[in-house]
């Protein structure tokens, strides 16, 4: 998602830096430990480099990117273990502790799990660690018995001599290898001989998580632990007007009331339902303040606004402006995508243990660095001090990407000295999230008399979410993220002027959304270039082919969906099928929709039709797996889901009024994989970016109705 | 104090009248397999059983509960179904972030012990109290068949 920002050979320096220069330093130390030294501790584990650990244990392998349920855990592991010459069942996984000279994501400058980047940018610098320790390990194994490296053979952590039948298992050689050199030239497998990329391997997590034993930040458990709920001021800015402390107090099993400034409270229990009782029996008021009658529409009415004047430039190309002023046909329009909730089914929440002179963190997080930050801020402590315990997360989608919950949580207990969890409750989840932007976009083109496009002009307003989180990537007024999408489209255009407003909302938080820039600009793309194809009287695919010229791998996946959805085949009354091309995170996708429109306008969504080509593939099954979440995920959004707000406060509070697509209303999902060994795409949010323009092009298809405001199923009335 | 008997074992426990199955099982005995998602009977992530009925542990209060037998997820490979129905989501790769997962696997037992050939339909039915909020319903239906067929 920071594409825009740095060049291809800053992300093989990123790299080299990973595989050579933290291979050495980490080196150092242990071939610099004396005989005394481990004899009297045993044999010290082999860490050749920041991925990898080999002990007597087994082999352990630091998974820099965080498990959010995407199966970045399996992935990395597969990689790793490919080179490693080792079987899944081999391996464990460990979180990588908070380290930026380590675990920084080249690609994101953070130690962070975001923008589909983890496969990308791990290709590369977690194979060759692995294979770094393979060739570390073998040496040593040569060096042993005296023979050539290249003699020897590995196979699930066995190194063999064939010539003389001697065999050594990892655990055996790791504390030879340690004094090896770090190779300098590693030579990775070629895709032909890999025996675990590209398999069906089986997720490393998932055993514990279909029988209860899995532990989520929020089933910490530690000795003396209490359990505290919060509440935030309902309106951003707000400020506590009144509370009932001793009513809270004489509630049964309530152990304390924690304040940080005038704007969070939270009860301490001996377990949720006292926390959660007395946090009631406190009967909280609040002073509004400044945004005390923000709603909606007052935010969209500035949006409105500010996108009448031109903003900062971000592409223009061929005066797209006069190509429409001459055009044979001329469209322009209006597309709005609503602020939507993270809401993973994990609620937010954090353990914290602070003491004087140190603190642990217990939590799922897709930024452990900014997390220990969090709370050495808060608490004073140096940040070493702070330790971090990154959990598996139930959910994720953008939100633990934020630290917020954190920050409050330690302000809150920072003068607290036994273990505390604080568990937000849905409703605190839901109204205090760190919202989607809303996008107001402004949309124009024109075709010639042929039907051909020949100028279009796009201006994105909105919230700049890196402004906030990651100020260093804002440069010059330009969000990239923002514009992710609408600038570049797939499609033959070279008339083409794009602009992006900053307009932050008031009242409201904003932050990164499964999909993220590209899920509302394709929405917006994909709607106007089937407005474009309505207008011109063509066929939407057919008109979407013409523009490929330039684009083989984007046809090649349009080609795929039109094929297997049957593109052309006659439908019934009341059906319509609606496309959504893209290229993004990496990855083409293709995708193609059929719903059904009921007489009372309800929309049946029957079938889904993915074509994706995401480059080399590491797992197809999870390829599998994100295509089929993400587009739940993505249509649930386009269906049902906004965020409004009356007097500052969200209305939305929990499940039953921000609605979540449910078993009985997924559509069949069918996915085609397009193989090849291009460099490896993002999988985790490309689908949920192509749900919303395919299905307002399904809707328009059935009813010749042109919806451009999310979600769909409200703007049908259904 | 009041006994429960979760999983064949029993707990005395001592907690107040109105306090949810939920956070007993959680925050008093540390069966934290049960997980909170919504509180409000929305979501399904908190589905026990309470004797063979599948039951939203957040609106299960203590004074709801007799002498029925309570099982968790903890529990359920102890039931022949539960057992299958374990395996067929391990065979069928549903989980995802596995959070909504406990909850899943308790409505499923519910329904195949009730009904041992569902249909997608009665499937439908049947799970769609539980929200996935990584989308794994695909899985899921698919997972259900596979155990009906074990
Ligand atoms: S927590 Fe009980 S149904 Fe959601
Ligand atoms: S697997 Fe994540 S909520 Fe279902």
């Amino acid at each position: 998602m920071i594409k825009n920002l740095h060049s291809r050979r800053g992300f093989l320096k990123g790299t080299a830096l990973a595989t050579g220069g933290i291979l050495l330093s980490l080196q150092l130390p242990d071939a610099g430990r004396t005989r005394a030294a481990l004899a009297a501790s045993g044999p010290s584990p082999f860490v050749p480099n920041a991925f990898v650990k080999i002990d007597d244990q087994g082999v352990t392998l630091i998974m820099p990117h965080t498990e959010v349920g995407q199966g970045i855990y399996t992935s990395s592991a597969m990689m790793m273990a490919e080179e490693l010459e080792l079987d899944l069942d081999q391996v464990k996984v460990e979180a990588a502790p908070p380290d930026m000279s380590k675990y920084m994501d080249p690609n994101l400058y953070d130690q962070a799990t975001g923008g589909s980047m983890s496969t990308r940018s791990d290709w590369m610098r977690l194979r060759q660690a692995a294979a770094a320790a393979r060739i570390m390990m073998v040496s040593a194994a040569a060096a042993r018995w005296k023979v050539d490296p290249s003699t020897l053979k590995v196979e699930r952590g066995i190194i063999r001599n064939p010539a003389a039948s001697q065999q050594l298992t990892y655990a055996e050689i790791a504390p030879d290898a340690a004094t090896q050199p770090v190779p300098k030239d590693i030579k990775l497998k070629a895709p032909s001989q890999f025996r675990l990329i590209g398999t069906r391997a089986k997720r490393v997590d998932t055993a514990a998580k279909v029988n209860g034993s899995v532990l989520y930040g929020i089933d910490i458990r530690q000795p003396g632990m209490k359990i505290a709920t919060l509440a935030l001021a309902p309106v951003k800015g707000g400020k506590v007007a009144s509370m009932d402390e001793a009513a809270c107090r004489a509630t049964p099993g309530v152990l304390d009331i924690v304040k940080s400034g005038d704007d969070a409270v939270a009860v301490i229990g001996e377990h949720m339902w006292a926390a959660k009782q007395g946090l009631e029996a406190l009967a909280l008021t609040w002073d509004n303040g400044v945004n005390g009658k923000v709603t909606l529409d007052t935010i969209v009415a500035k949006m409105d606004e500010a996108s009448k004047t031109q903003g900062v430039v971000i592409r223009n190309d061929k005066n797209a402006q006069a190509a429409i002023d001459k055009a044979a046909t001329k469209l322009s329009a209006v597309y709005q995508s609503p602020f939507l909730s993270h809401s993973p089914l994990e609620p937010l929440n954090c353990t914290l243990h602070i003491r004087a002179d140190g603190a642990e963190l217990w939590v799922g997080t897709q930024v452990p660095v900014r997390a220990q930050k969090a709370v050495a801020d808060a608490t004073g402590l140096a940040p070493e001090k702070v330790v971090v315990h990154n959990q598996l997360m139930g959910g994720a989608f953008g939100r633990r990407l934020d630290i917020d919950s954190i920050e409050i949580a330690a302000k809150l207990l920072k003068d607290i000295r036994y273990p505390v969890k604080m568990v937000w409750t849905r409703e605190q989840d839901m109204t205090h999230d760190y919202y989607r932007p809303y996008y107001y976009d402004r949309v124009a083109a024109g075709l010639d008399a042929s039907g051909k496009l020949v100028g279009r002009t796009h201006r994105v307003t909105g919230s700049s979410i890196y402004a906030r989180w990651a100020a260093a990537a804002f440069k010059n007024g330009i969000d990239p993220d923002a514009v992710d999408g609408a600038a570049e489209t797939p499609y033959d255009e070279d008339a083409v002027f794009t602009d992006y407003v900053r307009q932050e909302p008031d009242g409201m938080n904003t932050s990164w959304w499964r999909g993220v820039g590209p899920t509302h600009n394709v929405f917006v793309i994909e709607s106007f270039v089937d407005e474009m194809a309505a207008a011109s009287k063509q066929d939407p695919l057919e008109f979407r082919r013409k523009m490929l010229s330039r684009n083989p791998r984007a046809l090649a996946v349009l080609n795929l969906a039109a094929e297997k959805a049957g593109w052309g085949q006659k439908l019934a009354a009341g059906h319509g099928r609606g496309i959504s091309l893209q290229f993004a995170f990496g990855s083409y996708l293709a995708h193609i929709l059929e719903i059904e429109v009921g007489k009372d306008n309800m929309i049946r969504l029957l079938r889904s039709v993915i074509a994706v080509d995401c480059g080399i593939t590491i797992n197809p099954d999870t390829v599998l797996a994100q295509m089929q979440g993400g587009m739940i995920f993505g249509l649930s959004a386009a269906m049902f889901n906004r965020i409004t707000l009356t007097d500052g406060a969200v209305d939305q509070t929990n499940f039953d009024t921000y609605r979540v697509m449910r078993i009985n209303e997924v559509p069949k999902i069918e996915v085609y994989q397009i193989h090849n060994n291009e460099a490896p795409g993002g999988v985790g949010e490309a689908a949920t970016a192509a749900a919303a323009g395919a299905l307002a092009n399904a809707i328009f298809a059935a009813t010749g109705n042109r919806i451009r405001s999310l979600p769909l199923a409200d703007a049908l009335g259904a | 104090m009041k006994t429960l008997v979760i999983n064949g074992v029993s707990h005395q426990v001592e907690a107040p009248d109105d306090m949810p199955l939920l956070w007993v099982l959680r925050d008093i005995l540390g069966m934290t397999g049960t997980k909170y998602g919504c509180g409000i009977a929305q979501c399904g992530a908190c589905t026990v059983h309470l004797g063979d009925e599948a039951v939203r542990a957040c609106q299960t209060t203590m004074d709801m509960i007799d002498s029925q037998p309570i099982t968790t997820i903890e529990g359920a490979a102890a039931n022949s179904i539960g057992a299958k129905v374990q395996a067929a989501w391990l065979e069928k790769e549903v989980v995802q972030c596995g959070y909504c997962q406990s909850g899943q696997i308790m409505s499923a037992i519910a329904l195949l012990s009730s009904n041992p050939k569902p249909s997608d339909a009665e499937i439908d039915d049947a799970m769609a109290g539980n929200i996935c909020r990584c989308g794994t319903y695909v899985r899921i239906r698919e997972a259900i068949h596979a155990a009906a067929s074990a």
